[in-house]
């Protein structure tokens, strides 16, 4: 199992777009792939799973993956938090 | 006999023809137990595939329409449709309890719609709709009976409904859609606006014009003042026939001033601009010879998506409009959110007065990041036509300097990376609040143009919200007191040798237009579709007997004092 850790700098936190994109991207990969914030944990494949969290500004988050193609999972996502999302 | 239905009329011209009535289906559904399991799931991805298909149809045809960040909602919507977490669950729910495919959709969409509606944040609580939205679809789907489509539409028809949401009129084809009416809604609802950008008759706020309206019947719609008959007499029909023809044969007329000046009829000229919502309005811009944009409402860009708009959208839109107004003027109010348009993503507080309350620049000067992007922006984009900025809801010269001193700011910013900037932009405000009004005099020595914004200017003198409906006939814009205060701004700002604009509803009025005459306005920013009728009315009009018009109606008492002699004498 791989993991990073992130936090949420983006204003308007995980909305509709970045959601949209962090799911496309998590499904592209075969591995299980999760999100954790607050003590809950929700399938990053799972557009609503994501959006239920209400990830506001300032929000620490860490995506977990488990698989053959989990190191290529984290770093996939892992793109698109680094673009203005969070660090 | 016929039946006749009083709305408010939103869009110009008459329309007769069939209805079509735009429902929802009865998606209804009782648990049923069953016995094969494959079958139901077969079922259920069918009706999976063919909604995602028809959900890139409308996302496609809203990207034409309305552009990029108005698809965005149908790419989340698609999404929701392969979530593990509904789509599995739902399979899995089929299998277990052996029970039909409808339900069990039903149950569990409704435990994520519950789930989202419980929740604190409102951006939250709007995504519950999204996914009824989408379950509706895929129901539809499953229970064969396909939710009506607009876009199927393929005869000529008026269209029937309670609301028109922002996805129906993406997909509304002008060939086919001859007017349409609808249960709810007032002049600045969005169906309305879609309507007069479209320039396609119709009556919204009839309050129950569904409840009588059926399929096929004929139905005549007059969207100048929002009469709707349905089942018309011979009698009625030939008046309807009669009006409709002369309207277009005016339109025609009309339609030949297009590319002239606007003048009075002893050659004063003025200038006649269009409001504008986003750069797909250009068209009707150019189609009705306007001579300037004179108020582009910028918040359309915030609106209808879920997060800020970057500064290089911001100004790749504003560089668009400037660019195809080829050097004419373009004024662009910087954002104006609050008060009755909200941006959930915000996630403000509601308030008690929201028109009186954290609104436009009041908001923009405190969350000073959002505001500098979007000047960043403005002042880019200034390098490509003639960019006018102008600030909304100024109550003071506080207010006023601190807006422009950040603009300053973010100017030499952008100077100093070797940013292209224009050094001559002007910079005006909104006059919309009566402070600003009195103290129009101190106000023409800091700006460089005022704009009256009338429908504001009117219920923040008059004291009267103009969404309650109760106190609606203080909305008075012929009223004494609101022509005195128009009177004031036009005047301090010509002792300055400045200008002054309108580009509140009054400005394209038929009785405003000969007493904003008399008062020396500038420049008349209306909806495009009312320019050339003005141009052809200001053309009738002396400007010496409209200064005469205006001496007298100052005097007067009351607004429809005021109405009575501009048309004895002008219409």
């Amino acid at each position: 199992m791989a993991e990073r850790n992130y936090k949420i700098i983006a204003e308007t936190g995980i909305h509709a777009r970045p959601a949209t994109q962090l799911v496309n991207k998590a499904g592209q990969y075969e591995s299980d792939v999760t999100l954790e914030y607050n003590g809950k944990s929700v399938n990053l494949k799972s557009i609503m799973g994501v959006m239920s969290l209400g990830m506001g500004q300032g929000a620490e988050i860490t995506i977990k993956a488990e698989g053959p193609d989990a190191d290529d999972a984290l770093s996939g996502i892992d793109s698109i938090m680094k673009e203005g999302l969070a660090e | 006999m016929s039946n006749k239905f009083i709305g408010i009329g939103a869009s110009a011209g008459y329309a007769i023809g069939k209805v079509f009535r735009l429902e929802d289906p009865d998606l209804t559904v009782e648990k049923q137990n069953i016995s094969d399991v494959d079958d139901e799931i077969k079922l259920f991805n069918q009706s999976l595939e063919q909604s995602k298909k028809e959900l890139e149809i409308i996302k496609e045809k809203t990207k034409d329409q309305l552009g990029d960040e108005h698809a965005e909602i149908f790419s989340a919507h698609i999404l929701v449709l392969s979530d593990p977490e509904l789509v599995d669950t739902i399979r899995k729910k089929v299998s277990d309890e052996k029970i039909n495919v409808a339900y069990a959709l039903k149950e569990v969409s409704d435990q994520f719609v519950i789930m989202f509606e419980s929740m604190e944040n409102e951006y939250m609580k709007e995504r519950a709709a999204d996914i009824r939205d989408v379950s509706k679809r895929v129901l539809s789907h499953i229970l064969g009976k396909p939710i009506v489509s607009i876009a199927e539409i393929n005869e000529e028809v008026i269209i029937i409904a309670e609301d028109l949401t922002p996805s129906d009129t993406a997909q509304l084809d002008k060939k086919f859609v001859q007017g349409f009416v609808t249960d709810i809604g007032g002049r600045t609802s969005h169906s309305a606006i879609m309507s007069r950008s479209m320039e396609i008759p119709a009556v919204v706020g009839t309050k129950k014009i569904t409840d009588h309206a059926k399929n096929g019947e004929i139905i005549v719609v007059d969207g100048n003042d929002g009469t709707v008959i349905l089942n018309p007499t011979e009698e009625e029909l030939t008046e309807y026939k009669q009006k409709q023809n002369q309207f277009n044969e005016q339109k025609k007329e009309w339609a030949k001033l297009v590319n002239d000046k606007t003048k009075t009829n002893d050659g004063i000229q003025v200038e006649l601009a269009a409001n504008i919502g986003t750069p797909n309005d250009l068209d009707g811009v150019k189609n009705n010879g306007a001579e300037a944009i004179g108020l582009y409402r910028t918040e359309f860009l915030y609106m209808g998506r879920d997060e800020l708009p970057t500064e290089e959208e911001q100004f790749e839109a504003y560089k668009k409009v400037v660019e195809e107004m080829e050097g004419k003027p373009v004024v662009i109010r910087t954002l104006d959110i609050g008060g009755d348009k909200e941006l959930p993503y915000l996630d403000l507080p509601k308030e008690m007065n929201p028109f009186l309350g954290f609104r436009a620049i009041r908001l923009c000067l405190e969350k000073d990041d959002m505001f500098r992007t979007q000047l960043r922006a403005l002042l880019r984009a200034s390098a490509y036509g003639n960019l006018k900025i102008m600030f909304p809801m100024i109550a003071t010269l506080e207010e006023f300097r601190e807006a422009k001193k950040f603009l300053e700011e973010e100017r030499q910013s952008l100077l100093n990376s070797g940013v292209e900037v224009r050094n001559d932009i002007e910079i005006g405000i909104m006059v919309e609040i009566p402070s600003t009004a009195v103290m129009a005099g101190q106000f023409a020595k800091e700006v460089d143009f005022f704009s009256i914004g009338t429908n504001d200017l009117i219920q923040y003198t008059m004291a009267a919200d103009r969404m309650n409906e109760r106190v609606s006939y203080l909305y008075q814009p012929y009223n004494p007191a609101i022509l005195n205060l128009v009177k004031m701004v036009i005047d301090a700002s010509h002792k300055e040798g400045k200008w002054t604009g309108m580009c509140g509803e009054m400005a394209g009025d038929t009785v405003a237009i000969p007493l904003l005459l008399g008062l020396g306005l500038d420049e008349f920013s209306m909806s495009a579709t009312s320019i050339l009728p003005a141009r052809s009315q200001i053309a009738s009009i002396k400007k010496g007997d409209a200064e005469k018009l205006v001496t007298k109606a100052l005097q007067l008492n009351t607004s429809d004092e005021v109405k009575e002699l501009v048309e004895e004498q002008f219409l």
